[in-house]
């Protein structure tokens, strides 16, 4: 890979493909093992984490927040100092295998009735290992390959890596989507939720015989061999003021803004659609996989045209858009499934009730009433409402209500849907496209791997991962805060409160933008450039 | 631009205080005081994770910013 005069030789394209290739199949793998819990975690909950039992609802908690928020940057520390001190590649292989490891053993666990607490505490175990794997994964694979790429094609050939991040959440939405069409609803609920767990033992054995031929990244042999290794990553990374105001600079000035734009983008909307649309569950993940799968050609898109025109400018433009349109964007999402300002036809609407015996107790019940009102409207929507009433054996009491609602929008509506979902993914790629050549440009080599890890992890899993919790908890404040204005006959203090969660994002993005734009220079990225070929030629 | 820098500074550094107060005292306070053991672990995390990182380190941003360490030429 190196020149005789020690400068950069790029690989043939045949070689630099198989490097992307590797580096790109392993991380998707690695995101779809990530996700795969996530989305099943209302199944996963109710196997190892029974709700009326409050350490294990303790474990529950830890393992969500624990995963999601402290061990992914925990993660990034631990293999990025690992990558800066013994290769990328080697790192890489261990963070895959972790990964690989853990989802398989949470597919094999016994349920909590079998083995009592050892289940969840060894789902707690796991899912703990899956965040740190999932923090040293990723930046090792971005330098991976930002380190064999042409430094003017750095954007587009990185953004392969992007993709991976979406791709993975489609993958794993069309597996479980899949599994549970293959079964009935009984079974799936059974043993099937664990096929999607079990089945990443092939993409991990597959993806790691592939990295295992791969070559070393040709930078970090050439500081190895020359004994320019870093002796102390962390000390140097975050120790030394020079090198730590870029680890804040990135972390504020963009990881932060697309941590969030990437979360609002593609799990909040979700968790919009689902919950404060009550829009039918396989149809919200139609949509989403749809605009997904649309837009995901443009990470390489926008990573190609940040080669052109330099990274900031297109992340830049992607937070201000978010910023800017969130509102009207959720706005209409909202008014396309309020069944409030549509007509419901009197043909259409019916209601039934039964009552019947409970598999297991619930909330101290054997037997439950539930109540089925079924609407169509004048373009065809339809509404299905179900309440159920759990009742005292006793006394025959109700002692707890569940409702539950589901839209079922027409084509037309789920087009648009999918055209609303598909512009806040587009932002995502505006801003996650260019971000991998971005972080890696602003580090030297020999501290790379660790300097780029940390704020890219804690952007995306501290100010990210708590967009869908602190969201949701705003809407449901406003909610609430009408409810009782409403109550008292006062005038109501929310006029949309189904908007308020998006203040989150707002802020969160218009600081990352204001930062970004004032703070972060084209320079960093080419002086970067310059030292990284610096390093190459002449140390 | 380096003197809106110097400027700007001082808003990270109000900023990071504002966070700080509210992840400690409108946050983490109550969830400790509920003695409801899911909202414990929030509470820590709150406090020993969320706290250090973004209040911590948009503190020391507005400081360096403030002390020009983000100026032109440093860069």
């Amino acid at each position: 890979m190196m020149k005789e005069n020690g400068s950069l030789e790029v690989p043939p394209a045949k070689g630099l493909w198989k490097v992307i290739g590797a580096s790109s199949l392993g991380t998707l793998i690695e995101w779809y093992d990530f996700y795969i819990f996530g989305s099943l975690a209302v199944i996963i909950s109710t196997k190892f984490f029974p709700a009326d039992n409050p350490t294990a609802a303790f474990l529950s908690t830890l393992a969500t927040f624990a995963a999601g928020f402290v061990v992914r940057p925990f993660g990034a520390l631990f293999f990025g100092r690992l990558g800066d001190m013994i290769g990328r590649k080697y790192t890489f292989m261990v963070t895959l295998l972790i990964m690989g490891l853990s989802t398989v053993a949470i597919g094999l666990i016994p349920e909590y009735k079998t083995i009592g607490f050892l289940a969840p505490i060894l789902v707690l175990v796991l899912r703990l290992l899956q965040g740190l794997a999932l923090g040293g994964e990723y930046g090792g694979a971005a330098t991976y390959v930002a380190e064999h790429a042409e430094p003017h094609r750095r954007g587009e050939r990185t953004s392969w890596i992007q993709t991976t991040a979406s791709f993975g959440l489609f993958i794993s939405l069309a597996v479980i989507l899949l599994t549970r069409k293959s079964m009935s609803d009984e079974a799936f609920m059974d043993w099937g939720w664990r096929v999607p767990f079990l089945i990443s033992v092939i993409m991990v054995v597959v993806s790691y015989f592939i990295r295992k031929n791969m070559d070393e990244s040709p930078l970090f042999k050439k500081i190895k061999d020359e004994g320019k290794i870093s002796a102390n990553p962390l000390k140097e990374s975050f120790g030394h003021k020079f090198n730590f105001k870029f680890v804040l600079l990135a972390l504020f000035g963009a990881a932060m803004g697309q941590g969030v734009v990437f979360y609002t983008g593609q799990f909040y909307t979700l968790s919009f659609l689902q919950r404060v649309c009550n829009i039918d569950f396989d149809q919200t993940n139609y949509i989403l996989g749809i605009a997904i799968f649309f837009g995901t050609g443009l990470f390489i898109f926008f990573g190609w045209l940040s080669d052109k025109v330099g990274r900031k400018a297109i992340m830049m433009t992607g937070m201000i858009l978010a910023v800017l349109t969130y509102r009207p964007i959720y706005e209409k999402i909202y008014n396309l499934a309020d069944t409030s300002k549509k007509q419901e036809t009197v043909e259409g609407f019916n209601t039934s009730k039964k009552r019947e015996k409970l598999l297991q107790e619930d909330y101290g019940a054997k037997e439950v009433i539930i109540t089925t009102k079924h609407s169509v409207y004048d373009d065809g929507t339809e509404k299905k409402e179900v309440i159920k009433e759990y009742l005292n054996p006793l006394t025959e009491e109700v002692v707890h209500t569940e409702n539950s609602t589901a839209i079922h929008l027409i084509p037309k509506d789920i087009w648009q849907l999918i055209a609303l979902v598909f512009l806040q993914v587009m932002y995502v790629t505006m801003v996650y496209g260019p971000i991998a050549a971005f972080l890696v440009e602003m580090f030297p080599v020999n501290i790379r791997y660790t300097s780029m890890s940390l704020p890219y992890h804690i952007g995306n899993g501290i100010f990210g991962g708590l967009m869908p919790t602190v969201a949701t908890y705003l809407v449901a404040r406003a909610q609430t805060a009408n409810t009782i204005a409403a109550q008292a006959g006062k005038d109501l203090p929310f006029d949309k409160p189904y908007l308020e969660g998006l203040w989150y994002p707002i802020i969160i993005i218009g600081v990352s933008f204001i930062i970004g734009i004032i703070y972060i220079t084209n320079k960093n990225a080419e002086k970067a450039v310059n030292t990284l070929n610096k390093s190459t030629n002449d140390e | 631009m380096n003197s809106i820098k110097k400027y700007l500074g001082i808003l990270w550094i109000i900023l990071a205080l504002v966070a700080g107060y509210y992840l400690i005292v409108s946050q983490a306070i109550p969830q400790f005081r509920s003695g409801n053991p899911e909202d414990l672990v929030p509470a820590i995390v709150y406090t020993f994770v969320l706290m250090p990182i973004i209040s911590g380190g948009l503190l020391i941003f507005g400081w360096y910013s403030l002390k020009g360490e983000y100026d032109s030429e440093k860069m």
